[in-house]
């Protein structure tokens, strides 16, 4: 397991798009998370935004850059052909998943911490000139704050499962286009079909079991009573997303010819 | 010792085997026998069909006592309208004017909850009381009325969609309106005034096809409660709270062709409507003094928060966005996979003006693409506006025209966001990123301005400038300013105009497709 999780942090190292794609990935949170807070306005002070939530708005752009990178990892060794030399060097494929969605956490943790940390930090400097300031009664965002402290560490956490649903379905699939239209669609089709169905119960079941919806209710600091499922149950069903996946990979790697 | 010149072998046959005809085959070859892709396009088309059906199936809409499979009526012109007030009206055969003066108008907002629940007070901007000239008492018949409102002065309106503006200011006891309404053949006209001698025209207006005779006299309606636009959020909440209207009219005088008989007093359409409407409504008479009491509206309907679960045929289109993804993979992969087998450089070699070959990629994927999307969005709104009904929906009715334009820009929205993603394909040369790109592009502004919380201001400004203005085309009613609702996209209401938004989107698709085109001939292949 050793040598597997050595071999698969070469691999990933040396790609020349895994380091822009992670830069990329932090750009892109940062960026949209500082502009969502800065287009919000509340000269009154009674708002129904949630600051937390507003200032990590860029996880859902940068989820998906984490998504290509996970979808890579494995893929781009189907359209190389890479994959045959990694299988004969190590014929247990289980273990080149595992040693792989391991391999892929780290970054994957580290670069989510640094979005993380630099939304909110844009969302503490932004938000106070829109009018949710601690003159209005919104303290500044602190990861002293538990509830933000849970939204930002969740995000991360989230981002992570991100990685590993899509690594999960890019091992079932083996080609890159494919794989992301998959893993788009399951992010991206659960809220759409949520807003459109609105007004029934229907409405809060799919947002229930959506892998973004639900997994993103770890964001929400205010509002607590009316989110379709609560925090920690919700990324657990992104975790359980991820790990449905992962199996199913597995499973098919385990049985299939590369 | 001269060298014999040699020059190279030049075919004998004619370029026309070069020309845009082959290239076009040789495209259509090439989408048809990878199997990949034709599934890709017959899968966008069945996710499409399927997502809608199957929303429609598991969309259940309660019968809360009242009718469980409403109607709402369509308008002279088959556009959805509200059509409820009350009435206080007599025939009117012929010509003939009819003059009053209104005292007063004053609203109650009825909270919601149980029968007899409490009131306060509460006009709203759009509660309209005046004169009105109608074909028959039928919902969705042709009128035309002129009236005080709560907060938009005097008002001249017909057959629904149309508006005109009289003098402005409220109405009081100290500052009564005189109104007017004159009919001669099928035009007719309306005044108001301040004291009743110096008239000013508000508007004339021709019903084609008014009969000789027809109803008309006073009338009193007030919309639902509509929070004021600043305070709707994008997946905001406001409240539906039937509101009423009460006016009192004195000086009532009819001219012209007025059989003569009593004032019959009547509530106008409700039955069939799917509008809450307040309890409280009625009609007093002392002598030519009247207090009518009305709710409801006379107005285009609107989708919102307001219809009451009401759905317009967008609705069944949702499993367009799976269509979409579908779609976007398989025209990132009509360039990338040639990249990746190493097929461009045949491509290239058999047809070196490469900007060609570009474009030949786009149509074969454009047309292929618009065909399984206009399958896909045709069958998903026959069925889906089926089994909506079925469960008990109200469906916005439509003109024809709109829902053609609703269906075809479905199927042009997909083909173009196809051709969207061969541009980008060929410019990144990168299957997982140029899929990514496009489909995050398109899809993500449009979850960001529905369901995110962001304020409703950015919301529409995404829906603007990102490629998601293209999902626009999907709006089947217009946005009215004399209908108060909760016009945000979450309710199918873009800020662009439907074909305006396809533009953004084609023009995005344009920018890609040339860049592309520079890029394929400036880069070694």
């Amino acid at each position: 397991m050793r040598q597997a999780l050595h071999a698969e942090w070469t691999k990933l190292r040396t790609l020349a798009s895994t380091g822009w794609l992670l830069l990329a990935a932090i750009a892109l949170t940062a960026t949209v998370s500082a502009a969502a807070a800065a287009a919000v306005t509340c000269p009154s002070g009674h708002c129904a935004e949630d600051p937390a939530k507003i200032s990590l708005t860029g996880i859902s752009l940068g989820q998906v850059v984490i998504a290509i990178v996970a979808v890579l990892v494995i893929s781009s060794e189907y359209s190389t052909g890479m994959i045959r030399t990694t299988l004969v060097a190590m014929p247990r494929r289980v273990t080149v998943l595992a040693a792989k969605a391991a391999i892929l956490t780290g970054p994957v943790l580290i670069t989510g911490t640094i979005a993380v940390v630099a939304s909110l930090l844009a969302g503490r400097l932004i938000l106070p000139g829109r009018g949710i300031s601690p003159a209005h009664g919104y303290p500044l965002l602190s990861l002293a704050d538990g509830p933000v402290l849970r939204a930002a560490f969740g995000s991360v956490l989230y981002l992570a499962l991100i990685a590993l649903l899509s690594l999960g379905v890019a091992a079932a699939v083996r080609d890159s286009a494919m794989t992301i239209g998959i893993v788009l669609g399951l992010l991206y089709l659960f809220p759409i079909v949520g807003a459109v169905v609105n007004n029934s119960h229907l409405a809060r079941h799919i947002q229930q079991i959506g892998p973004m919806t639900a997994g993103l209710a770890i964001q929400a600091t205010t509002g607590l009573r009316n989110l379709p499922i609560s925090p920690w149950a919700g990324l657990g069903v992104l975790a359980a997303w991820a790990a449905g996946a992962l199996l199913t990979g597995g499973l098919i790697l385990r049985l299939r010819d590369a | 010792m001269t060298r014999p010149t040699i020059t190279p072998y030049r075919p004998a046959a004619p370029t026309g085997h070069a020309g845009f005809a082959q290239l076009l085959h040789a495209e259509w070859t090439k989408f048809r026998t990878v199997r990949g892709w034709v599934i890709g396009a017959a899968a966008a088309m069945l996710v499409t069909v399927l997502i809608g059906v199957l929303t429609g199936l598991n969309s259940h809409n309660g019968c809360f006592g009242a009718v469980c499979h409403p109607v709402i009526p369509a308008g002279p012109d088959g556009e959805a309208v509200t059509d409820s007030f009350y009435f206080v009206h007599r025939p009117l055969s012929g010509d003939g004017s009819i003059t009053v003066r209104v005292t007063s108008l004053a609203g109650v907002i009825q909270l919601s909850g149980p029968p007899h629940a409490p009131t306060r007070p509460g006009l709203q901007p759009w509660s309209k009381a005046g004169l009105i000239v109608t074909e028959s008492s039928r919902q969705g018949s042709a009128y035309a009325a002129i009236m005080v409102t709560g907060g938009h002065g005097v008002r001249m309106q017909y057959n629904y969609t149309q508006d005109m503006a009289g003098s402005a200011g409220s109405v009081s006891a100290a500052s009564p309106r005189w109104l007017r309404l004159t009919r001669a053949g099928d035009t007719l006209t309306g005044y108001d005034s301040g004291d009743g001698t110096h008239w000013a025209r508000v508007g004339t207006v021709h019903l084609a096809g008014l009969p000789p005779t027809v109803q008309a006299g006073l009338f009193a309606t007030s919309p639902q409660y509509a929070p004021p636009p600043a305070q709707q959020l994008t997946g905001g909440s406001g409240t539906d709270d039937p509101t009423s209207a009460t006016a009192t009219f004195d000086r009532v005088s009819l001219h012209g062709g007025w059989p003569s008989g009593a004032w019959i007093s009547a509530f106008a359409g409700g039955s069939t409507s799917t509008y809450p409407i307040a309890a409280t409504a009625g009609s007093h008479q002392a002598g030519s003094s009247f207090t009518v009491t009305g709710s409801g509206d006379i107005a285009p309907a609107v989708s919102g928060e307001n219809a009451d679960g009401a759905k317009t045929i967008d609705r069944a289109l949702v499993g367009a966005f799976a269509g979409l993804i579908a779609v976007v993979v398989v025209g990132v992969l009509l360039i990338t996979a040639e990249y990746r087998r190493g097929l461009i450089r045949v491509t290239l070699a058999a047809s070196p003006r490469r900007g060609r070959v570009l474009a030949a990629k786009a149509l074969v994927l454009g047309a292929v693409t618009f065909v399984a999307g206009l399958a896909g969005a045709s069958a998903a709104v026959w069925l889906g506006d089926r089994f909506l009904r079925a469960n008990g929906y109200a469906i916005f009715p439509v003109t024809a025209l709109t829902e053609l334009r609703v269906i075809a820009g479905t199927a042009a929205l997909l083909a173009v966001a196809a051709v969207f993603a061969l541009g980008i394909g060929a410019i990144l040369r990168h299957s997982a990123g140029a899929v990514t790109v496009v489909i995050t592009a398109i899809v993500l502004p449009y979850i960001l301005a529905t369901s995110s919380g962001l304020p409703a201001g950015t919301a529409q400004w995404l829906l603007r400038l990102t490629p998601a203005a293209g999902f626009a085309i999907q709006q089947t009613i217009p946005q009215y300013a004399q209908v108060s609702s909760t016009y945000t996209p979450m309710w199918g209401y873009y800020p662009l105009a439907p074909w305006a938004g396809l533009a953004v989107l084609c023009g995005y698709a344009a920018l890609a497709l040339a860049l592309a085109g520079f890029l394929l001939r400036r880069r070694d292949a």
